[in-house]
């Protein structure tokens, strides 16, 4: 009795709290998902059959395989560098993946667009050395929002790569080497396969967060490339449609949670190897 | 061991993705010091005047006033729970220890764009029983950021815990010190730089949130971020780019401090 009694008072409170700010309120979403405007799935037909919600889930999908893509091949490199390489070489990754990390996203999204925009950097200087005579149209279009989102996602691909790479039996590095394998050989043939579950979790985790992005997409595709985060926004301010909002959520939620189970059994099996 | 340094192409590749990396954060400063009204990159005159309209418009000092003020009372209550929370999995290992902290977690794995969902239809219920903690006021905001920021907090606290010596616990339990002393005198003296570390992240999380704060505000509860994010849609406003350079010079600071008094540490170490 007395244990529990103390349990409840030190694991109690952020448990109550979580479930009454959080749970409870997510229940509402679900309740909002079957009765609004009227009770029933009609809103989760609704969103599965209107081709519109379908475009944004096909073009979302798109977005985040190729940001997936990008992120994890820019922070392998990256962290190659940050793990093996020279002091100097180590300080220097190791500034420019923090820098970028503890800036905010709308900082972010803004330096981006102080780059791309029609009269941002990149398009007065190609402009002025007269390589161009009309501004390119380098954002607020789908191309905007994967570098965007592949400039937020690199430092969060890095860490699980770093770990995997700190990982590693250098034994094995060792033994190719002795058999007289090539540097490139040695990197494509016992390097990248073993650092392949850290690859997955990066890629997992990019992935998971890329689908419910909101910020990034809605400043630098500029109205024109939504997303499924942006679609909820839009849902519940802007033409109400309470149901079909709550009815996205739910279905962009069980995504999320289904991919997180994967890669839960993923991490397990993995240890119990 | 030479052979198996990243070579030169290796080293190319990653320093093109470090200057992706450095890019918009370095592209914003010229930019702000534009004497146009609207983003474009000065070429021949140089201007200030997006700076003092940082300081001529008191939005902008209100609104960073506001983002402090949420900031340490979010902070403070979510690493108080966090605390609490950890250390009674810690100590008391109890069987569900895997799913108690996966609910403690879930607002940091959910998809933001739900999670603001679901705090704004929290709050929206809530005002409906009183004005205080409610949709658009900066109570509803604090609580809101605290329910975001809650699960980094078990997480650095628990890796904190996770490299206490348990045994220095059940030398102070078999003397028998009760729960209090334990965890006052024996624990949290350990992870005391866990829990300012748990501290200060809450609070720049909080600083810098705005995926939940644009559901749950609308017109009062004007952060600094949701400031910006009204400059940015429509018209970008340069000023964007002025508060932009403060905040990066901010951050940079910080780190660059930071290494180098670790630095300084290492060597002192080295040579004692």
């Amino acid at each position: 009795m007395k244990q529990s009694s103390r349990f409840l008072l030190l694991i109690g409170p952020l448990l109550l709290f979580l479930v009454a700010t959080y749970l409870v309120p997510f229940l509402g979403i679900i309740r909002w998902s079957v009765t609004l405007p009227e009770p029933g799935l009609g809103q989760y037909k609704a969103a599965l059959g209107d081709p519109l919600v379908l475009t944004v889930f096909w073009r979302t999908l798109r977005i985040c395989a190729a940001v997936t893509a990008g992120a994890v091949t820019g922070a392998y490199v990256v962290t190659l560098l940050w793990v093996r390489g020279s002091p100097l070489q180590r300080l220097v990754v190791e500034l420019c993946i923090l820098i970028p990390f503890w800036i905010s996203v709308l900082t972010r999204a803004f330096g981006w667009l102080a780059l791309l925009s029609n009269k941002g950097l990149i398009n007065t200087w190609l402009q002025s050395l007269g390589i161009l005579s009309e501004p390119l149209t380098l954002v607020r279009n789908e191309f905007g929002v994967i570098v965007g989102m592949t400039h937020f996602l690199i430092p969060f691909a890095v860490f699980p790569l770093a770990s995997s790479m700190r990982n590693l039996d250098e034994r094995v590095l060792m033994a190719a080497r002795g058999m007289g394998a090539g540097r490139a050989r040695i990197f494509w043939q016992v390097f990248v396969p073993m650092t392949r579950p850290g690859i997955l979790g990066a890629g997992l985790v990019v992935f998971v967060f890329a689908l419910g992005f909101f910020i990034t997409p809605a400043i630098l595709g500029g109205g024109r490339s939504v997303m499924v985060a942006e679609l909820i926004y839009l849902r519940i301010f802007q033409s109400p449609d309470w149901g079909l909002g709550a009815a996205i959520s739910v279905i962009l939620m069980a995504g999320v949670g289904i991919l997180l189970a994967a890669m839960m059994r993923q991490v397990r099996q993995g240890a119990s190897k | 061991m030479t052979v198996l340094r990243p070579g030169p192409l290796a080293a190319t590749l990653a320093a093109l993705v470090a200057v992706f990396l450095m890019m918009p954060l370095i592209a914003v400063i010229p930019v702000s010091f534009t004497p146009t009204r609207y983003l474009s990159v000065p070429d021949a005159e140089w201007s200030l005047r997006h700076y003092r309209a940082l300081i001529d418009n008191p939005a902008w000092a209100q609104g960073a006033w506001l983002s402090i003020r949420i900031g340490v009372v979010a902070s403070v209550v979510a690493t108080g729970l966090a605390l609490l929370f950890s250390l009674g999995i810690w100590m008391l290992q109890p069987r569900f220890a895997g799913l108690l902290m996966g609910l403690a977690l879930l607002p940091m794995v959910a998809p933001p764009v739900v999670s603001a969902l679901t705090l704004y239809f929290f709050l929206i219920t809530l005002s409906k029983m009183n004005s205080f903690i409610a949709y658009d006021t900066w109570a509803g905001v604090a609580l809101a950021h605290a329910v975001m920021i809650a699960p980094f907090a078990v997480v650095l606290i628990s890796v904190a815990l996770a490299q206490v010596d348990r045994r220095i616990d059940l030398a102070a339990r078999s003397m028998g010190a009760g729960l209090f002393t334990r965890i006052t005198r024996v624990i949290l003296p350990n992870i005391r730089f866990g829990i300012l570390t748990a501290l200060f992240l809450t609070f720049v999380l909080s600083w810098e949130e705005i995926g939940v704060t644009l559901f749950i505000t609308s017109v009062n509860a004007v952060t600094l971020p949701r400031l910006m994010w009204m400059g940015l849609r429509d018209n970008i406003d340069p000023a964007i780019a002025a508060i932009s350079v403060v905040l990066i010079t901010i951050v940079v600071t910080v780190i660059l401090t930071k290494a180098a008094l670790e630095r300084r540490r290492a060597r002192a170490q080295e040579k004692a």
